[in-house]
This record gives structure tokens, C-alpha cells and sequence, in this order.
């Protein structure tokens, strides 16, 4: 009896430890999207959590942008990049890694090991080149040198899905091939469709990560109408008059919606995803 | 002929090829190309607006030399490495330990500590970062309502590195998952064993959880590794681009951008650009070399 209640107290410290600890953790997420209720004073000022009121004043300037440029140009850019790149990044990953993980071809083991090594590279070390390269092809301001590189393949996604693919029994393969599949015929109507779970996995990383890419646009676009979300919202920072906190909440609480949804919706993949390959999040 | 034609494009050289392609351009043209370049300009000094001199080792001189700022850059970049490397990591592995009891609220907790993982990397929330460790900001509102003093957080050189820290160690979701994963691999025999042997559960963190999970550490250190020394989004949210005060917070890639892109110093950018490369190569090296004493596979 007395080792069952020392038990019960246990577990109910262990629950509430996690669970404030987990409070506390999401907190700064929930502060921001509360503050985007709030007016400028209540941000600075209170230590509330909860608004005084739920207005939707902020949404409304927040959404005016800057200049003559709204908030719908800049989630369409974001949305523009980020879809095309992350169509890119899946089929161009798929195709390499099947390359990789399914055909005997000479040479695959150095290619291989390239591939690897990309991974380690820092980006800045080619940054600076493959800016002046794309200077000189006069593709400043465009959307090229943001998507172009992603229909090339992406390194930690060619990885996970060769992990994935060494999970599909060769026999399969053979019984395709034995049939009159050849090698491309293979990759279209079996492998690829058994690897439906890695290109959701790979859809929605590449999506939330492509979403929130800061350095590339930074460096490539000039011209507020080509902004994606994440600079203008870093804009109201910079404003030279004062910041309008609460518009640049709001902004950053819809700039997390897809994100968020993503976690609601595709967390199994994300967590899948994590764990097998050893992405960083 | 038709059939020579086919047996060309069914040869397993030709397919590996053709689905190798993509992989093979990109790293010609995205790789290797711009580090040719990127090497060469580290030998010349370049303003985008005249054509490249070539001025020998002069700015690897000039770095080791004559920068003072290249220097700080180094050192704060270590500290902070470093530091939260170390947080990040132990966190992720003590909180990972925790929640592999199989309840049925773990998962969901697992989901809530991954979130800052998931959103960290943005601007919004290093935004918000800023604003919770500003003058008039969460934090210090909490001190003052306490009853201590306000903290210019971003104005103390001593200080200023800190936020940037706590937000990485607060982003230890996915290393924690990929901890978790490794937890699921070590068999359970190994522990009622131990328990048997009257071992509690300290030492069996230390002489099973630890050794068996070592592969896993290592990974996930020479990861962070990497892309801490790279980190660059947070601190340029925060410090406004400029790595203030007094370059405390002057990370190496924030301070190669700014020679880049700011005082337009190309060829001197691309030498500190092949400096990271080579502390980065080093230090994974090293990381390597000592794992065969504290890394164990599981067929040893």
C-alpha cells in the first residue's frame, strides 16, 4: 500500500515536471502569437500573457506591408519559390538516389562519396562564386539562383532515401525485370511509388526549411516586390521610425501557420524522417 | 541498329548516368566550380567593380596578422559552439532518456519539445527572441516584477552572447529524436541484466545507456558541429547584421557576409570562407580520430 502511493506521487511529479518543462519550452511560440493581439504598449510594458482584448487591428496594418507592396506579394513569392524548389529538390533527389542505391554503374562509389562530402561543406565557402557567377549571368533579382540548385538534388535527401530504398526487397526488381521492365520502367512504377512515405517525409522538410531560407534571398533579391515573407518581416525591424511590434507579430504568427501545419498534420513523417536519417531539424 | 540503340540505354553504366546526372551537374557546376573560384579569389583582392589582382598570400596574412576582428570572430565563434553544443546536447540526450518510458502521452510531449526545432531556424521567432531579451522585454519585466535589476542583454559584451546560446539549446528537439530512435535500439535484456546484477539506475545510464548510444553521439556532435559554426540567420536577426557590441556576437559567417557583401572585400571574404573550411575539417577530424576511444559498435 505505502509503496503504491510513493509510486502515484512519483508518476505525478514526473508528469508535472514534463509538462511545465514542456510549457516552457513552447512558450516564446504562444508569446509571440498572444502579442500579435496586442497593442505596442501591452507588448513592452505587460507581462501578461493573454491580451486584454483579441483585436485584429494588427493583422489588418500588418497585412498593408511597406511602401505599396502587401503581405499577399510576399507570401505569394514564398510560396512561389518555396513550392517550385521543393518539387525540384524531390524529383532530383529521387532520381539520385535510385542511381545511387539500385544500379551497378562505374564510378558510383566516388560519386557517392561527393555526395556525402557536400553535406559537410560550408556553405559560405561557395556563396560568395556562385553569387558572382550568377551576377554575371545577369540573374540578380530573379528566382533562378534560389531554385535552380534544388532541381540538382539536395545531399541529406538523396541520403534518407536511399536509406529507405535499401528497405525495398531486390527481388522486386528482378521479378520486373524478369517481366520486361527495364531499369527506367523500374524506377517509375516500382520503386518510386514504394517510396511514397520518404517523398512526403522529403516534401514537407525541404517545404518548412525553404520557407524559412533568410541568407539566399538576402543576397540574391533587391527589389521589395520579389521579397519572399521572411525578409519583409525582418523590414519592420529595420523601419527607420519605430518598430510596429505588433504588426510584425502578426506577420510572423501567418508566417508559421504553414509550418505549424505541417507539424499538426505530417508530424509521423517529420518525427520518421528525424530519426532515420539523422536530419537536423 | 534499334536493338544496339536499346542495349546502349539499358546498360547499367548509361542508367546509373542518366539518374546520376542531376547529382553530377549541380556538384560540377555548384561544388567544385565555385570552389575553384572561390579559391582563387582568396588569393586576390576583388571588388566585384574592377577585375581580380592577384596579391599572393596577402590575405591570409592579413588575417592571421592584421585582423583583430578576424580574431574575436574565431573566439566567440568557438565559445558559442562550444557551449551550446554541449547544452544542446546533453539536454537532448537527458530529456530523450526521460521520455522513453512507453506511456501514452509521450509521444505528444516528444511532439511539443520538437516544436522549437521546427520553428527556431526563422526569422519570426528570432524576432521575437529579440524582443522577449530587449530593455523593456519579457525577461527583464520578470526580473524587475522580482525585484532586480533590468539587463541591457544586448548591450554587455559580456551578456550578449547568451540569448544566442539559449536559443540553441532551446532548438534540442531533433537531436533528442534522433537520441529516442537510438534509445529504441538498445535491447531490453541488457538492462533487466543489470538489474539482476543489482546495478540502479545511474549506473546503468553509465555503463549502458552511454556506451551503446555512443554512435549516435557522435553523429549528432559532428552535425552540430557543423552547422554551428555556420550558424547565421539568428545572429543577424538579432545584432541587426552587425555582430555589436563591441563584436561580441561577431559570428565567422556573419563576419564573412559583411566583408562580402557589405564592404564589398570579395577576395578577403573567400580566404576566411577557406579558413571555416579548414577549422571545420579539422575539428571533425579530430572529433573522429578520438571517437575509436569512447565510440562503441555494437560487434566489438
Amino acid at each position: 500500500m505505502k509503496r503504491h502511493t510513493q509510486r502515484t506521487i512519483h508518476t505525478a511529479v514526473y508528469h508535472f515536471l514534463i509538462f511545465f518543462f514542456g510549457l516552457l519550452m513552447v512558450y516564446p511560440v504562444i508569446w509571440m502569437v498572444m502579442g500579435s493581439f496586442k497593442d505596442n504598449a501591452e507588448i513592452l510594458n505587460g507581462i501578461n500573457l493573454f491580451p486584454a482584448s483579441f483585436k485584429p487591428d494588427n493583422y489588418l496594418t500588418g497585412w498593408r506591408g511597406f511602401g505599396r507592396v502587401t503581405f499577399a506579394t510576399f507570401f505569394g513569392n514564398s510560396f512561389h519559390i518555396t513550392i517550385l524548389a521543393t518539387i525540384g529538390t524531390t524529383l532530383s533527389s529521387a532520381l539520385i538516389a535510385y542511381a545511387f542505391s539500385r544500379v551497378k554503374f562505374k564510378g558510383r562509389k566516388f560519386w557517392f562519396a561527393c555526395m556525402l562530402s557536400t553535406m559537410m561543406l560550408p556553405s559560405q565557402l561557395v556563396l560568395i562564386p556562385q553569387y558572382i557567377i550568377f551576377m554575371k549571368l545577369k540573374l540578380i533579382n530573379t528566382y533562378v539562383p534560389l531554385i535552380l540548385p534544388h532541381f540538382l538534388g539536395q545531399a541529406f535527401f538523396i541520403y534518407m532515401m536511399m536509406q529507405f530504398m535499401a528497405g525495398i526487397p531486390k527481388e522486386l526488381d528482378e521479378a520486373a525485370f524478369i517481366d520486361g521492365c527495364s531499369k527506367y520502367t523500374i524506377f517509375g512504377r516500382i520503386i518510386f511509388p514504394l517510396i511514397s512515405p520518404a517523398i512526403i517525409t522529403t516534401v514537407i522538410i525541404q517545404f518548412y526549411w525553404k520557407w524559412d531560407e533568410f541568407l539566399q534571398p538576402l543576397i540574391y533579391l533587391n527589389r521589395p516586390t520579389k521579397y519572399p515573407a521572411s525578409i519583409a518581416i525582418k523590414m519592420f525591424a529595420d523601419a527607420s521610425s519605430t518598430t510596429d511590434y505588433g504588426a510584425m507579430f502578426a506577420m510572423s504568427t501567418l508566417s508559421l501557420v504553414p509550418v505549424f501545419c505541417i507539424f499538426l498534420f505530417f508530424n509521423r513523417y517529420l518525427m520518421e524522417g528525424i530519426s532515420t536519417s539523422g536530419l537536423k531539424g | 541498329m534499334d536493338s544496339r540503340v536499346r542495349r546502349f540505354w539499358n546498360n547499367e553504366n548509361t542508367v546509373g548516368y542518366v539518374f546520376a546526372m542531376p547529382f553530377i551537374v549541380g556538384f560540377l557546376c555548384f561544388t567544385i566550380i565555385p570552389m575553384g573560384v572561390s579559391l582563387y579569389f582568396s588569393f586576390t583582392k576583388y571588388n566585384m567593380l574592377k577585375s581580380p589582382v592577384f596579391i599572393g598570400a596577402r590575405n591570409y596574412i592579413r588575417l592571421f596578422t592584421d585582423d583583430a576582428r578576424f580574431a574575436k570572430s574565431i573566439g566567440v565563434t568557438f565559445y558559442y559552439v562550444v557551449v551550446s553544443v554541449f547544452l544542446k546536447l546533453t539536454f537532448a540526450l537527458l530529456v530523450a532518456v526521460l521520455l522513453t518510458r512507453r506511456e501514452k502521452l509521450l509521444g505528444f510531449y516528444r511532439s511539443v519539445y520538437y516544436l522549437p526545432s521546427l520553428v527556431g531556424g526563422s526569422v519570426s521567432v528570432a524576432l521575437v527572441w529579440k524582443q522577449l531579451f530587449a530593455t523593456k522585454g519579457l525577461f527583464n519585466n520578470l526580473r524587475v516584477a522580482m525585484g532586480f535589476e533590468r539587463l541591457s542583454w544586448f548591450g554587455d559584451p559580456k551578456l550578449a552572447i547568451w540569448p544566442l546560446i539559449l536559443m540553441a539549446v532551446w532548438q534540442f528537439g531533433s537531436s533528442m529524436i534522433i537520441f529516442a530512435a537510438g534509445l529504441k535500439q538498445i535491447p531490453t535484456t541488457y538492462y533487466e541484466a543489470a538489474k539482476i546484477d543489482g546495478a540502479g539506475s545511474v549506473r546503468r545510464f553509465f555503463s549502458i545507456t552511454l556506451p551503446c548510444l555512443s554512435p549516435v553521439i557522435l553523429f549528432n556532435l559532428v552535425m552540430q558541429l557543423i552547422s554551428g559554426f555556420m550558424s547565421f540567420t539568428q545572429v543577424y536577426i538579432i545584432s541587426n547584421g552587425t555582430g555589436d557590441p563591441n563584436d561580441a556576437t561577431n559570428f565567422i559567417a556573419l563576419y564573412t557576409y559583411n566583408q562580402a557583401f557589405k564592404y564589398n572585400e570579395m577576395g578577403y571574404a573567400s580566404s576566411i570562407a577557406w579558413v571555416l573550411l579548414v577549422i571545420i575539417s579539422i575539428l571533425t577530424f579530430i572529433v573522429f580520430k578520438t571517437s575509436k576511444h569512447w565510440v562503441f559498435y555494437g560487434n566489438e
